[in-house]
């Protein structure tokens, strides 16, 4: 065997260039930095040959690499979060990351509730923070190409512990928002202890047009008997190369209750790496993706049952329209002493469009003998005499359309329990149907 | 009202009705008898509109306008309302917002302003409590789950909120009990006028004991063969369909 010299592409290049450039700047564990880099770099942009990857390919999509945004100016980043709407109506104390990094003037930190603590990943890295230890929880994760370069770049983010018992009232809010075309890395973390509860949503929004290439990570590290809420809202521009990944490693006896809801990006990639470390949890991933045109969203999702009578729910449904692509890979591991897990995987889509397309692989690998799981997939089309039935009331056809697009997306998000972040996603969902009549 | 003038219907090349002319008047209720796959449902459905039907020949006037090239909200806007034989189930969507957005919708389109949700709600209650619907019925997803006599009167309910000027009811007496068939009786009583027309499709006399026509009409191979008053459908239900059988099959 002969030494392999690996073409990259210009991409993989300018990356290679920026992380040199870079390596030297960026704050915390410089070795894991370099190791992660060069896994990533080693194989490259996973491209279609990739398994993981073969209904997303990152080699097409992200050709050149977009140059790392600086921290933008108060003034900068007072106008790009002007212009941003996800979830403001919502009553929640906020963190706004602009192109990447945390804007304090712009974040409710110095009024956070009782029992909970922020630090900025910058000054953690910065000061060596004790939280800085709970990253990369999730082990198959580490794995993944988007995670690696995530954590080779990641530039800023927030930490929030939640103090055991505290049951916080008022969701916290993470505004990401970009100005421009820029690429970021950040990486949040949220540790929520022992009997604690805490909302989070997440708004990512950018302008259109502007070819973004963005990878935000979202890890939870959840204690025993710990109840959590996340509702993610993709709304970028329509541009935008949007890579996020979830990481969720679940103690015993715990609530955790995750959606993804898709409007924005040109390209949007959502991995959701779940490990159920403890005993007797539940789970309930769900998404909600609508695009149209030549927009290509990919939910991909690997749960991990470690632990005994664990139960996971997973719901994705999406709605394509014009020549839109859908992508859902979905796996349940059930490790051989995960005995009595109670494992449900569904993706459910509804073509509205002769152009559009989905692609659906659902996966299980189950070692243990004694459980219950299921997955199933559907593809299908509005029904013409549910569209009779309703129309026959006198409601025109692209009300009627609506109204059972509202239903099919519907069964995904009414898991949400925050109500204006219900609310506001039904209003992301008219609005989105509204856009389409 | 309502004529019908030689309608000629096909679906998927096969000939379902042969030039059926009818006419309903104003304040009048007609009903069509006739057996099994005489038509009977092809009517309504083509009267309402659903597309998976190719009509041939002949028109449909409501109040002298053609409405077969109308839409079929169009057409409930211009009055026509169908009452089904199998209403639909729709899971996600609420019997109230279905309600209102039908509402709105047909106010809309006759240029009246939406209605207020007090005002909305105050109807549909008021019209549930005649219907004996209770409110957690209106709490669930349209038809979901209702029995067939709920699924019966959430048509009435909404005949009665839509308040059409021409009702047609397809075989609105199938799968109900006694007690229901008697409570969906005494809704659509309760909402003949004389501005408004019916048409009631049944197999049955029962149903026209508590809903009395004013004309009875026999539907065969798809024409109406016989025309009378209201004694036509006791005179069915003693000697059943096999003359009309007979005469078309003789044809």
């Amino acid at each position: 065997m002969g030494a392999v010299t690996l073409m990259r592409t210009p991409a993989e290049t300018a990356l290679a260039q920026a992380f040199e450039a870079a390596k030297g700047k960026l704050p915390g564990d410089r070795d894991a930095r370099v190791k992660a880099f060069s896994d990533f770099i080693e194989v490259g942009l996973p491209h279609r040959r990739v398994e993981a990857f073969k209904y997303t390919d990152l080699r097409a999509a992200m050709r050149e690499a977009a140059p790392f945004a600086e921290a933008p100016t108060g003034e900068e980043a007072k106008a790009a979060l002007a212009n941003a709407q996800g979830f403001v109506d919502a009553q929640a104390v906020r963190i706004a990351i602009v192109n990447g990094h945390v804007v304090r003037e712009a974040s409710d930190l110095d009024r956070l509730p009782q029992g909970v603590e922020v630090v900025t990943l910058a000054d953690a890295h910065g000061n060596d923070h004790a939280m800085i230890r709970h990253l990369d929880a999730v082990p198959l994760a580490r794995e993944n190409p988007v995670y690696r370069l995530n954590t080779a770049f990641m530039t800023d983010g927030v930490l929030i512990r939640v103090v055991a018992n505290t049951l916080v009232d008022e969701p916290l809010h993470l505004r990401f928002v970009t100005a421009g075309t820029v690429a970021t890395a950040t990486r949040t973390l949220v540790v929520v202890e022992e009997a604690a509860s805490v909302t989070i949503l997440e708004s990512h929004e950018g302008p259109d047009g502007a070819a973004s290439q963005l990878n935000d990570v979202v890890e939870f590290v959840v204690g025993d008997r710990a109840k959590v809420d996340h509702v993610r809202l993709n709304a970028e521009g329509n541009d935008a190369l949007a890579l996020s990944t979830l990481t969720a490693r679940l103690g015993e006896a715990v609530s955790f209750n995750s959606l993804n809801a898709v409007v924005g990006a040109g390209i949007s990639r959502h991995q959701v790496f779940v490990t159920f470390a403890g005993d007797r949890s539940l789970a309930t991933i769900n998404g909600a993706t609508m695009i149209k045109g030549r927009q290509h969203a990919d939910s991909t999702l690997v749960v991990t049952h470690s632990g005994l009578h664990c139960t996971s729910r997973e719901l994705f449904k999406t709605v394509i329209d014009g020549e839109a692509t859908g992508v859902f890979q979905g796996k349940i591991i059930v490790e051989p002493q995960a005995q009595k897990t109670d494992g449900r995987m569904m993706s459910a889509s509804l073509l509205l469009s002769e152009g559009g397309a989905m692609n659906n692989k659902p996966e299980l690998e189950i070692f243990a003998d004694d459980v219950q799981c299921a997955h199933g997939a559907t593809s299908g089309q509005l029904d013409e005499d549910l569209l009779f039935y309703i129309m026959a009331r006198g409601v025109p056809r692209a009300e009627a359309e609506s109204l059972l697009v509202q239903a099919f997306l519907g069964e995904a998000v009414e898991a949400v329990e925050n109500e204006a972040a219900k609310d506001a996603l039904i209003d992301s969902i008219e609005g989105w149907l509204r856009a389409r009549a | 009202m309502l004529e019908i003038k030689n309608l000629v219907v096909q679906i998927e090349d096969k000939r379902i009705l042969n030039g059926l002319d009818l006419t309903v008047n104003k304040g009048e209720v007609a009903a069509i008898m006739g057996p099994n796959g005489s038509g009977k449902s092809t009517l309504s459905y083509v009267i309402a509109g659903k597309d998976d039907y190719e009509v041939l020949d002949g028109e449909i006037l409501l109040n002298g306008e053609n409405i077969l090239e109308m839409e079929p909200d169009q057409r409930a806007a211009a009055g026509v309302f169908l009452a089904f034989q199998y209403p639909l189930e729709i899971p996600g969507v609420a019997t109230m917002t279905f309600l209102k957005a039908a509402l709105n919708a047909q106010r809309r389109s006759r240029g009246e302003a939406e209605l207020t949700t007090p005002d909305f709600i105050k109807r549909v209650n008021g019209a549930a409590a005649q219907l004996h619907i209770d409110k957690d019925m209106l709490k669930r997803a349209l038809n979901v789950g209702f029995s067939g006599g709920e699924k019966k009167r959430m048509e009435i309910l909404q005949m009665a909120l839509l308040e059409p000027a021409f009702c047609v009811l397809d075989e609105t007496d199938s799968g109900l009990d006694i007690d229901a068939l008697r409570i969906v009786s005494e809704g659509v009583n309760a909402l003949r006028s004389q501005g408004r027309g019916f048409l009631v499709i049944t197999h049955y006399q029962r149903l026209l004991s508590h809903i009395v026509p004013d004309t009875v009409h026999v539907m065969a191979n798809g024409r109406i063969v016989k025309s009378g008053g209201k004694e036509l459908a006791l005179e069915l239900e003693a000697n059943g369909y096999a003359d009309y059988r007979q005469q078309t099959a003789a044809e």
